[in-house]
């Protein structure tokens, strides 16, 4: 517990000197505002206009989130499909390097246009850029059994469905949860990107990805950099709410979760 | 206790396994074991020892001769034989009872039943203090413990142990030699027991056969004679010291030069 209380103060105290930093560098080069405001003025933008960046901040979580869960969902899908033979896993994997490779960049703009700028086609983008980390970790945690563990289960006449609940899904956890770590972080870049395509006309409905390109376009930078805060605070949120699942899970019996307490 | 009292346990005939077109693992095994009968195999590296093990509990068929056990197929027999692999093989989620438990529960034992033979196993092999624990936090031992615990919980007639003290020290080993013959005294099961170790061959077994490679064949069989039930002043006598030389030479025999 103390430890990790100077964790936190270590970590505080980069923090305040990297605000400390970005002060100086505005006194000695004298910067223009609308280039780098000063972290007091973007503490004042964000107290400012705090409703309307919840409200935006409000709309990518709900976006990624979504994208996410379902990404989840059908990864471990996918994965389950995949585990039953080789065979399959030769004939679809190259589908799923696709998957990853399809720059998103490229494709936001046809997803907009299929399915109109909204709430459903951004959440669709954030799901097709973090599926493949869930199904490629997923696939490897259900093929990677202990040949004999395997074995023992034969030994005592289990069934195919007993082979995968009581061995292989539990043995896949913890690499769901290292796929889930991943696919947290490019879900909400998939849903901003998203945004940015999406695009105009939509005051008070656009999420952080929209609300950036505004802020640029009309120069309000302290603005726009509170949207940056709000979009990494985001991310962080997710990774560390996974994260705590992943501990919760798995302290008990697995390695990767202990790493905290033994530090 | 079996339909059919006047069967071996096990009967091998004029087994042989080869794997595509190599050279045959093992060639025309013939082994016939008697019910509660402990029969050790004994041998270097490549004699096809853990392969024959493994021919016996149906995990792989021969590529020819025939395997019977209790007069019935590998794959039939399972019910009664449980198998220990040299890791303990213990799912790592799993606390030490539920461990235990995963015989019984993938064999759909009622539950009021499992918990009982629980009860009785983990005061059995000593392992009561432990029973919430995960594999992660026992010794070596102890999760053999747990392993031979697992395999006994299904009531098997027959034990296949594939070299389960390889990895522990010899402090350990020698105890755990001594609980697996106590346990066998009470329960009365049949064991094939592969192994490295001379004097732990010679310490548990009826009967010793010793595999030579390329191919793998019986070489040499020795019968013991040691008093039962075997203890520690047992490993200090003149007899055991006689037979452990006399196989240890034995096995130098089949090691190629």
């Amino acid at each position: 517990m103390k430890q990790r209380t100077i964790t936190v103060l270590n970590a505080l105290a980069v923090f305040a000197a990297f605000l400390f930093l970005w002060q100086i560098v505005l006194w000695i080069f004298h910067v223009p505002r609308f280039m780098l405001p000063s972290p007091y003025a973007v503490a004042l933008a964000v107290v400012a206009r705090f409703p309307s960046l919840m409200n935006a901040l409000a709309i990518t979580a709900e976006e990624s989130a979504g994208g996410l869960i379902a990404s989840i969902v059908a990864g471990v899908l996918v994965a389950l499909v995949f585990a039953q033979s080789r065979w399959v896993r030769k004939m679809l994997y190259p589908y799923t390097l696709l998957l990853q490779t399809v720059p998103i960049i490229a494709i936001a703009p046809l997803i907009l246009m299929w399915m109109g700028a909204g709430i459903p086609a951004v959440t669709l983008i954030a799901f097709i850029i973090s599926l493949a980390p869930i199904i490629a970790n997923t696939t490897q945690g259900l093929i990677s059994v202990d040949e004999n563990l395997v074995h023992l289960f034969l030994m005592h006449n289990a069934s195919s469905r007993q082979i995968l609940f009581k061995l292989r899904l539990p043995n896949a956890i913890p690499n769901l949860f290292a796929g889930m770590r991943i696919a947290s972080g490019i879900a909400v870049i998939g849903a901003i990107t998203g945004e940015l395509f999406a695009g105009s006309g939509r005051v008070g409905e656009g999420g952080l990805g929209y609300s950036i390109l505004y802020a640029s376009s009309q120069l309000q930078t302290e603005y726009l950099f509170a949207l940056v805060l709000a979009a990494t605070v985001l991310g962080f949120g997710f990774l560390f709410l996974i994260m705590f699942l992943e501990w919760y899970f798995l302290h008990k019996w697995h390695e990767s979760a202990r790493v905290t307490e033994t530090e | 206790m079996s339909a059919n009292g006047d069967v071996p346990e096990i009967e091998i005939v004029g087994v042989t396994k080869r794997y595509g077109d190599a050279r045959a693992v093992l060639e025309s095994i013939n082994v016939v074991i008697e019910k509660q009968e402990f029969v050790s195999i004994i041998g270097p590296s490549g004699c096809g020892k853990s392969t024959l093990l493994k021919l016996i509990a149906g995990l792989t068929s021969p590529s020819s001769g025939t395997i019977c056990v209790d007069g019935m197929t590998p794959l039939n027999a399972r019910e009664t034989v449980s198998f220990v692999f040299q890791d303990a093989t213990l799912l790592p989620w799993r606390t030490v009872k539920e461990n235990i438990c995963l015989g019984m529960e993938l064999e759909r034992v009622p539950k009021g039943r499992r918990e009982k033979e629980i009860a009785m196993l983990l005061e059995l092999v000593g392992l009561k203090p432990v029973s919430g624990a995960h594999p992660r936090e026992l010794s070596g031992g102890m999760k053999m413990r747990v392993s031979i615990a697992r395999a006994l919980a299904t009531h098997p007639r027959v034990m296949l142990l594939d070299e389960p003290f390889a990895a522990l020290d010899e402090m350990t080993r020698d105890r755990l030699n001594e609980e697996i013959l106590r346990l066998r005294a009470e329960q009365r099961w049949t064991a094939v027991f592969v192994t490295h170790s001379v004097p732990e061959a010679v310490f548990l077994s009826d009967r010793i056969l010793v595999l030579a490679p390329n191919p793998g064949r019986v070489h040499a069989e020795f019968r013991v004679d040691l008093p039962m039930p075997r203890t520690s002043a047992v490993r200090r006598s003149k007899e055991f010291d006689a037979l452990t030389s006399l196989v240890a030479h034995t096995l130098r025999e089949t090691i190629p030069q």
